[in-house]
């Protein structure tokens, strides 16, 4: 990829019939699927996908693998659990309030790790995340490894009722399509096009004159905001938050999720994510089968298919 | 507050941050061995760990091996497994981002825990070590604070695995530092197409390297079998911490990796009497510290 | 599926009327195990609660009120969010009555939320937590086998009243191993023991060598131990080397299983007294029932899967009884019967939500008088039910006046 392809030219969504035809249908499976499959998973499921999404950006487009990304979707979702639990917050104000959170805890880390690379990078954020883990296992409001439980739904806006499941899939559902659209807007932008170029090559990007620290850091909050906004969602689906969502498992996880569905395809962690999360919940009934069963295929993928389902979709396809 | 306690009981509080030290410096130089030639970030060695200590207890309790044999065996039957997975899947990948070797062995260790989880339940299983190991031995202090009555008691089974653990580091420490082989495969490292026009066979000396590093791993929890509860988890809960050690010491970096092990293991004696609750976390705040400090670890050259 | 979902519905809204409510909602009794399928309490609960439930049911009959009853089974991974989730789909879309087992404090405190919430009954068996019938008690929620004042009190006072009156304790670095140590410290101190210290140690841990010296430090008699699983083993397992039951100082397991003497082994774990609920060779009723679990299980039953056995049995009577499987009308009746099977004699549900029923301090056989596997426990002591359990009325439960 050349850095100078279309770095300034923003691609606008021209609207010819067959992407209007395209649009129209998958509003309407969106629409209906709730009906046809249970919407809490659906919304858990949508919640990962978006978690694995903004994880990539800095996986695939910025090259930099975090092992410690549970530490964002876990704090939010303490916060978001906190804030509806504690404070009585509207839901709206408690998911914003995480995902200012998860920002600000991606500034700090980003500030320590962001000027090593590789295995360093990954280790660095792994150490972070285990502190924050440990702050979650320790401090008063946590309610250490029981997490925090009974969170109630309050009104959106303090109106809107969100205890039926139905009206929070469609609130979810504007929620997960947001984040998404960042996610497109950050890649598709000249930002994310320098985001590539440093990838590519570093010390050209140097040479050109950009700032490099400043573009990764800028990188890590959005990944890290949108990873709170996931997060954060998920308490408010399942009414807990959990040290589950702050370990270092997650953030394993999500980079398992990220690999199959395809690093560096915008929303090809996604798909990886529905993968995972659907495994998980059909296999669930036998046991340790799920670790092997996602194992084996893991495997399959990091040797045979490195570029992810979707990747390897578009590869076969000649784009 | 440290220095008000007698030193009978610092002593020993030292002595065992010592024997846990040597497990984080047995299982670091394992994983610095096999970075530093493979460049693979061997995340399944946590895994093997586990699976030395089961095939120690399988040996005792099915074929009647005493632990003596299986600290030969083990190794030996790891090493195997290694050869096995660096032929089968590992050598596929060194042409590439060394992320993928991290990313291969983490799949790994979801099959292997899920294997033994099913097949072995994950509740844990007893083993004894053999009698000669058992008791503890007495160590007099009086020479030092010039009364008779103080000694520690030191269980003899951690100081065999001090002693050991020492033994293995130096001789794997001189193996690679000193000797001939050691300079081959210092030698395919840096540059593997000289070293193969000088006729080397080196993807079979990679081969060994791997199967050497999941040896170690074998015999480390061969030592573990002896001191805790043989469970599926055991190598889970330990690899994290262990990779902060390699870190810490310098990726690839063997002296690095024992030193630190062993020093690591004694910050984290201190730790467990000043604030115990945070004996698990000090690692990484000393990783950080270090990182900021000097980025390639303390006896890591900078890349 | 569509049809379910307005059925749930319609029960939903059925469920909310009480007085409504008659008979079977959607013309069947269905039963969740949810419970740890792979990792650390798999052994003790897991697989062979899903048999226990299973056998319950084919005791009954198959059939509450003429309509058939099922189980179904999940694996919540010790993980609450993971628990909560599955318990609200099973209630949402499966149309589950009961859910049991449970094992874990902070999966049955989740999903007894659920359960309140939802109108549905849960009965907890495999977790510990006596929350679960204090301040979160719930009116369709119930504690079944044992919780941690029974430990406490069991272990506890028998403890101090053989001697051992000064404890030191070595403690899990969370919410359930803090509440052990002081429900245990207030029953030593009641009886007139006394409490030298604790050490709070992260959880997991493998090396409990810095602990176990920091407690022969202190000149306790009693190390108790509060933690659970691998931790309360790998302490015991450890503590042999440091000659601390040799030098005087006796240790105390708070929360054990027969399944944690069996990975111990006898010859680490001899002496030990421990507080159960049941054990597998109290009589000839037990020893039968454990011999056809074993037939299907492969192993003797612990006191969970007994216990969830008999949860399942004793619900669906209640069922039959209150002629609806509505959670309040269940509840209501669960609470005026009197408990009787293989698991319990005579226990009585109490109005928060706990089954009281006897208890037994055992001593763990030393390899000698052991006849061979699962051969492994003394019952030096029956607690009777209303000495075992908390009272009540000083439980904190809202739910009593």
């Amino acid at each position: 990829m050349s850095l100078f392809d279309g770095g300034y030219t923003i691609r606008r969504f021209a609207l010819s019939p067959r992407r209007l035809a395209l649009w129209i249908l998958t509003a309407a499976v969106l629409a209906s699927l709730p009906f046809v499959v249970y919407p809490v998973f659906l919304m858990k499921a949508m919640c990962f996908m978006l978690f694995a999404c903004a994880f990539n950006l800095m996986l695939g487009f910025a090259g930099l693998l975090s092992f410690g990304h549970a530490a964002f979707f876990g704090t939010a979702s303490y916060v978001v659990a906190h804030a509806l639990k504690v404070w009585g917050l509207t839901p709206e104000l408690a998911v914003a309030l995480s995902v200012l959170a998860a920002a600000f805890l991606g500034l700090l880390f980003g500030l320590v790790a962001i000027r090593r690379q590789g295995i360093y990078f990954a280790m660095i954020t792994l150490a972070l995340s285990q502190m924050i883990f440990f702050f979650a296992l320790q401090a008063p409001f946590t309610g250490g490894e029981d997490g925090i439980q009974g969170v109630t739904r309050q009104p959106l806006f303090g109106v809107i009722d969100i205890s039926n499941n139905l009206t929070l899939y469609f609130v979810v559902l504007v929620v997960f399509l947001f984040g998404l659209f960042v996610v497109y807007r950050t890649v598709h932008s000249p930002f994310g096009q320098i985001l590539k170029a440093i990838r590519e090559s570093e010390p050209r990007a140097i040479s050109l004159g950009y700032r490099v620290d400043h573009y990764k850091l800028t990188a890590f909050v959005i990944s890290a905001a949108l990873s709170g906004l996931a997060g954060g969602t998920k308490a408010l689906i399942v009414q807990v938050a959990s040290l589950t969502d702050i370990g270092w498992q997650m953030s394993g996880e999500v980079i398992l999720m990220t690999l199959l569905g395809g690093m560096g395809t915008v929303f090809g962690p996604a798909v990886g994510a529905v993968v995972v999360v659907t495994l998980q919940n059909y296999l669930n009934a036998f046991g340790s089968l799920v670790s092997i069963v996602i194992g084996v295929i893991f495997v399959i993928c990091v040797l045979l298919f490195r570029r992810g389902i979707v990747g390897e979709i578009q590869a076969r396809i000649g784009r | 507050m440290i220095f008000d306690l007698p030193l009978s009981y610092l002593g020993l509080q030292l002595l065992i941050g010592l024997q846990n030290g040597a497990f984080y410096a047995l299982l670091s130089l394992g994983l610095a061995v096999i970075f530093g030639m493979l460049n693979v970030i061997n995340f399944a060695h946590g895994a093997q760990y586990m699976m030395g200590a089961f095939l120690t207890w399988m040996l005792l309790d099915w074929v009647g091996v005493s632990y003596w044999w299986s600290l030969l065996l083990v190794p030996l039957a790891l090493g195997a497994f290694g050869i096995l997975i660096e032929r089968a899947l590992l050598r596929w990948l060194y042409d590439l981002d060394h992320l993928y070797g991290l990313l291969l062995t983490f799949g790994l260790v979801l099959i292997i825990e899920g294997v033994f989880v099913e097949s072995f339940g994950a509740s844990g299983l007893p083993y004894n070590k053999p009698d000669l190991l058992a008791g503890a031995q007495r160590i007099p202090l009086g020479a030092l604070t010039g009364n008779e009555k103080d000694v520690m008691m030191m269980p003899v089974y951690r100081l065999w695995i001090i002693g050991v653990s020492l033994a293995i580091c130096l001789a794997t420490w001189f193996g690679i530092e000193k000797t001939r082989l050691g300079s081959y495969l210092r030698a395919a490292t840096e540059n593997p197409m000289l070293v193969r026009a000088f006729g080397i066979n080196v993807p079979v000396m990679i081969m060994l390297t791997y199967a050497f590093g999941t040896a170690l791993a074998g015999f480390t929890g061969v030592l573990a079998a002896g001191l805790q509860a043989v469970t599926p988890h055991m190598g889970a809960n330990l690899i994290i911490v262990v990779f902060a050690v390699v870190v810490i010491g310098g990726m690839g970096s063997i002296m690095g990796s024992v030193l630190t092990g062993f020093a690591l293991g004694l910050v984290e004696a201190f730790v467990r009497i000043a604030y115990p609750e945070a004996s698990n976390i000090v690692i990484f705040v000393i990783m950080i510290v270090v990182l900021l400090v000097r980025p390639a670890g303390l006896f890591g050259r900078e890349a | 599926m569509l049809k379910r979902l307005a059925l749930a519905a319609m029960v939903g809204g059925l469920a909310a009327h009480p007085a409504a409510a008659a008979e079977i909602s959607d013309d069947a009794v269905r039963i969740g195990v949810l419970t740890d399928m792979a990792a650390v309490y798999a052994d003790l609960s897991g697989k062979g609660s899903v048999i226990a439930a299973e056998m319950a049911v084919e005791d009954f009959g198959g059939k509450a009120l003429g309509k058939p009853v099922t189980v179904i089974s999940a694996d919540h991974q010790n993980k609450a969010d993971i628990a909560a989730a599955k318990a609200r789909e099973w209630i949402d879309t499966q149309g589950v009555d009961m859910i049991t087992d449970l094992v874990t404090s902070s999966v049955a405190l989740a999903v007894s939320e659920v359960g309140r919430e939802k109108n549905r009954v849960t009965m907890v068996v495999g977790a510990a937590t006596s929350r679960l019938t204090g301040k979160d008690c719930s009116p369709v929620g119930f504690h079944w086998a044992y919780d941690t004042y029974a430990l406490a009190n069991g272990t506890g006072t028998a403890v101090v009243k053989n001697g051992g009156d000064s404890w030191f304790f070595i403690t899990a670095d969370y919410a359930f191993g803090h509440s052990l140590e002081s429900d245990v410290s207030k029953i030593v101190e009641a009886n007139g023991g006394k409490v030298l210290g604790a050490v709070r140690h992260p959880f997991p841990s493998s090396d409990f060598a810095s602990f176990l010296l920091q407690a022969q430090a202190s000149g306790a008699k009693i190390i108790g131990l509060a933690n659970a699983g691998a931790d309360t083993i790998n302490a015991i397992k450890q503590a042999s080397e440091f000659g601390i039951v040799a030098g005087g100082q006796n240790l105390a397991g708070l929360l054990m299983f027969v399944t944690d003497i069996h990975s111990l082994g006898l010859k680490s774990a001899q002496g030990l007294y421990m507080t159960t609920g049941w054990y597998w060779d109290l009589n000839d009723e037990t020893r039968k029932w454990a011999a056809r679990f074993e037939e299907k299980a492969g192993n003797k039953p612990t006191m969970v899967q007994v216990g969830v056995y008999s949860s399942v049995l004793n619900y669906l009577k209640a069922v039959e009884q209150a002629g609806t499987d509505e959670a309040t009308a269940v509840s209501t009746t669960l609470k005026s019967m009197q408990i009787d099977d293989v698991f319990a004699k005579g226990g009585k549900v109490q109005p928060n939500g706990r089954m009281a029923h006897d208890m037994y301090l055992a001593q763990v056989k030393s390899p000698a008088e052991s006849k061979g596997a699962w051969d492994y426990l003394n019952i030096a002591r029956t607690i009777p039910g209303d000495e075992a359990f908390r009272d009540p009325a000083a439980s904190g439960c809202p739910l009593v006046n």
